[in-house]
């Protein structure tokens, strides 16, 4: 090609890219969903029957490599029972403003408590708000579980809960959440 | 700052209000300013996949002068805090300040004697971002709900009583050594 074409030649390419596909997200309208593994906000499981997994052992604020979760474990009684063991996570907190999501907490957690959401719309105006309480982290209860404190399933131990052999909550343990009323909506949570 | 400041509280001030809110809004250039791994977050929220033009901000300007939105971008050394302070000081008002990513917000995990334990130790902080770094559209995320803030900010009188608000808020407010939180 003669010299004088190069401008036009370079012209050429800037032309051919707008019948290129766009790669642009239109990220709030059209949101993509992340990676199945992507460490987003933490969520405290439950078990089946609505009684909370975290056992207030604190191995996750031991392994945080930035001190951003503070743990505070109490006993479990027969009258005021949270979780199958002999003890609950009464105080659960995240700094988000001091959470890297390395996942290391995931990695301690003894009885899959703590595990990460997809959810990444942290971003508030001060740090008092970024410090998620156990209210905001723990999993909405299912159509189906009965809010703690209650009782076990008449019959088992805490073994059981932790081999999955209780799937569901029991009309002795309390009221359930009817079905239909799911609050599925974390967000809605805060 | 201008007129608007001297109008009369009412329909006219409202008014005023949602439009300079939403020009602000629209027009809203951050300064280029990355201090570590969060900047090749930013920039690559300007780049064409998550395009910042979008919202009117593909424009980062190396001016402070021409600036109105300092993107704190990563951890901010103590020697680099006056350096901050100065750009911060050096941008026209209105201007915000957006924390990007937990060592700008908080120090994150470098608790130690090298970083600033938070950039609102230096400069007012509109809006933290957790993250490390925060994904682009968790930056996304930050600038619209900054958006939302600018949108709704008073002018003039209104101005004035919101400040006021504020202010006997702080004093009601407990002092940080009295606060016991969920500790017994």
């Amino acid at each position: 090609m003669p010299k004088f074409l190069d401008p036009v030649a370079g012209f050429g390419v800037t032309f051919a890219t707008m019948f290129r596909k766009v790669v642009t997200e239109q990220y709030p309208e059209e949101k993509k969903s992340t990676a199945p593994r992507f460490h987003g906000r933490h969520v405290l499981n439950r078990h089946p029957d609505g009684l909370e997994k975290c056992i207030g052992c604190e191995l996750c604020a031991w392994a945080c490599p930035a001190d951003a979760i503070y743990v505070e474990g109490a006993d479990n009684t027969d009258e005021q029972r949270y979780s199958p063991g002999e003890r609950y996570g009464r105080v659960y907190q995240i700094n988000y403003l001091r959470c890297i999501f390395c996942a290391l907490c995931i990695e301690a957690c003894p009885t899959r408590a703590l595990t990460m959401s997809n959810e990444f719309e942290l971003a508030d105006t001060s740090r008092a708000k970024l410090i998620y309480e156990k209210k905001d982290l723990l999993a909405p209860l299912l159509p189906g579980m009965v809010a703690p404190p209650h009782p076990l399933v008449p019959g088992t131990t805490e073994d059981d809960y932790y081999h999955g052999r209780v799937d569901r909550a029991v009309p002795e343990q309390g009221v359930a959440v009817p079905a239909g009323r799911h609050r599925g909506d974390r967000e809605g949570q805060r | 700052m201008g007129i608007e400041e001297k109008l009369p509280s009412g329909f006219l001030l409202s008014t005023v209000e949602s439009l300079a809110g939403y020009f602000r809004k629209g027009s809203l250039w951050p300064a280029t300013f990355g201090l570590a791994c969060c900047a090749i977050e930013m920039m690559t929220t300007g780049g064409p996949r998550y395009d910042l033009a979008r919202f009117g901000m593909e424009v980062f300007r190396a001016s402070p002068r021409q600036a109105d939105l300092m993107i704190v971008a990563g951890r901010v050394s103590q020697k680099m805090a006056p350096v901050l302070r100065q750009i911060y000081d050096q941008m026209p008002g209105p201007k915000w300040v957006l924390s990007m990513g937990v060592c700008a917000s908080s120090g994150g995990m470098f608790n130690n004697y090298a970083i600033v334990q938070g950039v609102d130790h230096v400069v007012p902080v509109d809006i933290y971002l957790p993250g490390c770094p925060p994904r682009p559209e968790m930056l996304i995320d930050a600038i619209l709900k900054l958006h939302d803030q600018i949108q709704h900010t008073p002018l003039g009188v209104n101005a004035e009583r919101a400040a006021q608000q504020r202010e006997e808020l702080a004093l009601a407010a407990l002092p940080t050594s009295h606060l016991k939180g969920l500790l017994r």
